[in-house]
């Protein structure tokens, strides 16, 4: 259920700005990854090219080579929708479907896979709002429309839509940083129980989420002003916030960083 | 790109079936050879038709094809992509061939002469004559209505912004919603009801303003309403701070920084009435002659000329002629209108605070 | 256009507290300028609203002038007599001219114009997407009589190839059955509308498919959606009530279009039973047609028409834009 991803020598540009250059991680399976760095520095850039969204930006542009156990997401051949199938993705926003009741929500990716059976939905639905620990709240209005939840389990929907259709790797952009601390805990909870199921990579602003949750850190940082990001350096999680290699890193987390 | 079909597809794989890029410009093609090769097989004159045929066959052909290689779903997508590019064509066809028969038949007979006459003394079937008279009436009762609506509308407008509240404010917007989209014989028909029929004042160019002014005046209302709401309300405070009563903060402040914006609402509104031809034709009467008097006596107007150069000329070819130079003519005022208004609502955008 | 469509704008939800701050302190002197000034533009605004009332009142009194000497039934005769005493006339063939063109037009228009705004929004290149838009701007102000010229003289005898297919393959209908006269028929005159409110349609289709948020759309990729799949659960739910009263302000304009209708329909004062054949009629085309040759009495006959066709094109307006407040309420709600 959930895959090793390598990545080499990516670069990703906006039309012709250059937004990240030349990055090169492993991401393991069943484990959780947090990004980290300064506003601007490309993780969310990042975090995009991994399930191939960020061509989806007017101008978007990847070179180098994302292996999901392998085989190149940017391979020739390969269907950017089927990758996406299987790189699941939560916003930074909560972005329930405003149209849709909360179980249609949760059925969407099933029903584009062709999931027709309404008992299959019903059982598939369930399974996935009780992993997002949402299934006690919701499962007296299921046919509410999903935009009336409150914001923390506007996130928990969105996480059980993405992952009703059983994703190899989930992709987190800031989940939290729309939420209030009550929510912030219930999705950080969240997360620690699907990485027994799903390889996590989170993006984070807050430092603390990053030593709470995650098993391995990566630090990215600009280059300079008006120069791309770059990845500074990926270890443990431990060894990021006691001991980390680059002094950079040091500095950012300890805060003494501009 | 260009290795297609690969068929067996294990579950999970990234790399499904993928068509060429060259597929759907590929099906276009086919379908176009095959639509012809019907269409003369088969004896059909009309182009249209092959167009037709062609759009469909392209469509049912790129599912086949696509549902083949590469699964149901993308199939659908393909189809959706194509039919959206199939509405696009089918819309541009009529449009173009409209701007195109107007400026091709319209360039016939529209020189200096055509521009400076009018038709006295021409009968409708013979060649010569022109539109002066036409344009004359036209200048006149657009230039009436816009003195009548444009001052309405504006005050209207402030009095929404700067004033409005309460139930007379919101039945006021309602009504100028509602006013947008009164039919502009329905206007004619009530300044005949009023004017003509109860008042006794016989066919004029000044009645056709009126009608014009009451089509005018929702849409000058409408578009300075926005603009006066882009107007920062930091501004109206920092002059009220400085004690300068709100009457004159609104004619000092508020109305010069939306200049732009209410200029080009203004403009596109008299671009809008100008070939407003129905309430004209109720209201105004027509003419061969000039007359340069709007408040007595029927006038003509450029795009009643059209309208009664074609219905009543039996066909001839002259009248037909002129019909479309005249047409060219107010396509041409209105696009000018139309262009310049646009290029006043870009050069003066910043000033308004967008 | 721009008119029409800028109020669904959120920006225009910002305009409450600007309104708030610009209002005189009521309860304070008013200075004789200030109460000229307001007195002025209320007096404006009033002004309105008198004009909306008096087309409502004269058109009334003129019709029911008409009406009350209608020897005829009004809404049922098949008949348009008021040259000689005692007058027959009803509106009957109008109404069934003014429905059906109207809905061959929108039939036709709208989904042409929901393909063109998504294409617009979503599907043409971008460089190409910008110019587009412009250009379906500017046909917009192209005049109706312009469109009729070219409906007449261009659309009509292009037509011939078209009805006679239709007869052939659609003709057992009957109402596609094709008797082999000039294409002036009120299929032609639908067909001629839908290519008139192409445009106004597009544009606030398009205004509204632009302001689909960017993360519904987003949901819907990541979860592995094609294009089409994405317009159809993030894009088409949240602008069908834009795309509703757009077709609304369509309709409205193809209710009450007069000029594009004469030049195009020969007239006839019955009702045809197929769309193909020549005949029929619609409120604004026969006030046009017939108005010239009117007494004073027939005058007030066609004011009566005219004001069926008014309270018509009111109520299709008017629950066009109430759809379109009530759209902008709940998307202010979710800015």
């Amino acid at each position: 259920m959930s895959k090793r991803i390598d990545v080499s020598g990516l670069t990703a540009y906006y039309g012709a700005h250059k937004a990240i250059e030349d990055i090169s991680m492993t991401i393991e399976p069943r484990t959780v990854t947090a990004f980290i760095g300064p506003s601007g520095c490309g993780k969310s850039t990042f975090l995009r090219t991994l399930n191939r969204m960020h061509e989806v930006t007017p101008g978007g542009r990847v070179e180098g080579k994302v292996l999901l156990d392998g085989e190149d997401l940017y391979g020739p051949g390969v269907d950017p929708v089927a990758v996406r199938r299987q790189v699941g993705m939560v916003f930074q926003r909560p972005n329930p479907f405003p149209t849709m009741s909360v179980f249609d929500n949760v059925a969407a990716g099933l029903r584009l896979n062709g999931v027709r059976k309404k008992s299959d939905l019903s059982d598939i639905v369930e399974k996935s709002l009780k992993g997002a620990n949402l299934w006690n709240e919701v499962k007296d209005r299921l046919d509410k429309p999903g935009a009336g939840l409150s914001g923390g389990q506007q996130q928990r929907l969105c996480i059980a839509r993405a992952i009703a259709v059983e994703p190899e790797v989930l992709l987190m952009d800031e989940p939290c940083s729309a939420l209030d601390p009550i929510s912030t805990l219930a999705v950080e909870d969240l997360i620690g129980e699907l990485k027994e199921r799903f390889t996590i990579v989170i993006v984070t602003h807050n430092m603390q989420q990053a030593a709470r949750v995650s098993d391995r850190t990566a630090f990215f940082n600009l280059a300079g002003v008006g120069r791309p990001g770059r990845l500074i350096e990926i270890d443990d999680t431990e060894r990021i916030f006691s001991n980390p290699s680059v002094q950079a890193t040091e500095d950012y987390i300890s805060g003494r960083f501009g | 790109m260009t290795t297609p079909a690969v068929t067996d597809r294990p579950a999970g794989a990234l790399r499904g079936g993928r068509l060429p890029r060259w597929f759907p410009l590929a099906v276009v093609a086919a379908s176009i050879v095959v639509a012809v090769a019907i269409g003369l097989g088969a004896g059909l004159h009309s182009t249209v038709q092959w167009g037709l045929i062609a759009a469909l066959l392209a469509v049912g052909g790129t599912y086949a094809v696509a549902a083949r290689v590469e699964g149901r779903r993308q199939a659908r997508d393909r189809v959706a992509t194509s039919l959206v590019w199939v509405c696009f064509l089918v819309a541009v066809i009529p449009l173009a061939s409209l701007i195109w028969a107007t400026l091709r038949r319209g360039v016939k007979v529209l020189d200096g002469y055509f521009l400076t006459h009018s038709m006295a003394g021409v009968a409708d079937t013979e060649p010569g004559g022109g539109v002066y008279h036409a344009l004359l009436g036209t200048l006149e009762q657009v230039g009436l209505a816009t003195v009548i609506a444009v001052p309405v509308g504006v005050l209207t407008a402030v009095y929404l912004v700067e004033y409005g509240r309460g139930g007379l404010a919101r039945a006021v917007t309602f009504f100028v919603d509602v006013m947008t989209g009164i039919p502009s014989i329905v206007a004619g028909l009530f300044v005949l009801s009023f004017w003509i029929l109860i008042l006794k004042m016989g066919y004029s160019g000044f009645a056709g303003s009126l009608a014009l002014a009451i089509l005018m005046m929702p849409v000058v209302v409408r578009s300075t309403e926005e603009m006066l709401k882009l107007v920062p309300r930091e501004l109206r405070e920092a002059s009220l701070a400085l004690g300068v009563p709100k009457w004159r903060t609104i004619l000092k402040v508020v109305l010069p920084t939306s200049l732009g914006g209410i200029v080009t609402g203004v403009m596109l509104s008299i671009a809008r009435v100008t070939g407003e031809t129905a309430p004209v034709l109720l209201l105004v009467w027509g003419t061969n002659f000039i007359n340069a008097n709007p408040f007595s006596d029927p006038q003509a107007s450029l795009p009643l000329f059209i309208y009664q150069q074609y219905a009543n000329s039996a066909g001839a070819g002259a009248a037909y002629d002129r019909a479309w130079a005249a047409a060219l003519t107010l396509i041409a005022f209105v696009m000018i209108l139309n262009l310049v208004a646009r290029g006043i609502a870009r050069f003066t955008a910043p000033t308004t605070g967008r | 256009m721009q008119t029409s469509t800028q109020h669904t704008d959120p920006a225009s939800t910002l305009t409450a507290p600007d309104r708030a701050a610009a209002r005189p302190d009521a309860r304070g002197v008013m200075r004789p300028g200030d109460r000229v000034f307001l007195g002025l533009s209320r007096g404006a605004g009033i002004l309105l609203l008198v004009i909306m009332a008096a087309i409502a009142v004269f058109l009334t009194y003129r019709a029911v002038l008409a009406i009350s000497k209608d020897d005829g039934n009004f809404l049922t005769t098949f008949e348009w007599n008021t040259g000689v005493l005692p007058a027959k006339f009803g509106i009957a063939v109008l109404a069934f001219g003014t429905l059906v063109s109207s809905v061959v037009a929108m039939a036709l228009a709208v989904p042409v114009a929901v393909g063109i705004a998504l294409f617009l929004t979503h599907y043409a290149p971008r460089r190409l997407a910008g110019p587009i838009a412009y250009v379906i701007d500017l046909l917009a102000a192209v005049p109706s009589i312009v469109y009729g010229l070219w409906g007449a003289l261009v659309l009509v005898p292009h037509l011939n190839g078209l009805y006679g297919w239709l007869d052939t393959v659609l003709g057992w209908t009957g109402v596609l059955s094709w008797q082999g006269g000039a294409p002036r028929s009120l299929l032609t005159v639908g067909i001629l509308l839908a290519i008139m409110i192409l445009p106004i349609i597009t544009n606030v289709s398009r205004e509204v498919f632009r302001q689909v948020p960017r993360m519904h759309e987003e949901a819907a990729l990541a979860l592995g959606a094609t294009r089409w799949e994405v317009v159809r659960m993030a894009v088409l739910p949240f602008g069908r009530s834009g795309v509703i009263s757009a077709s609304m302000l369509g309709l409205g304009r193809a209710l009450g279009e007069t000029m594009a209708v004469a030049t195009v329909l020969s007239p006839t004062f019955d009702i045809q039973a197929s769309l193909l054949d020549p005949g029929g009629g619609t409120f604004a085309q026969n006030i046009a047609s017939k108005f010239n040759e009117a007494t004073e009495f027939g005058q007030d006959a066609l004011i009566a028409s005219g004001l069926v066709l008014f309270v018509i094109t009111l109520l299709v307006n008017g629950a066009a834009r109430l759809i379109i407040n009530r759209r902008s309420e709940y998307s202010g709600a979710h800015a």
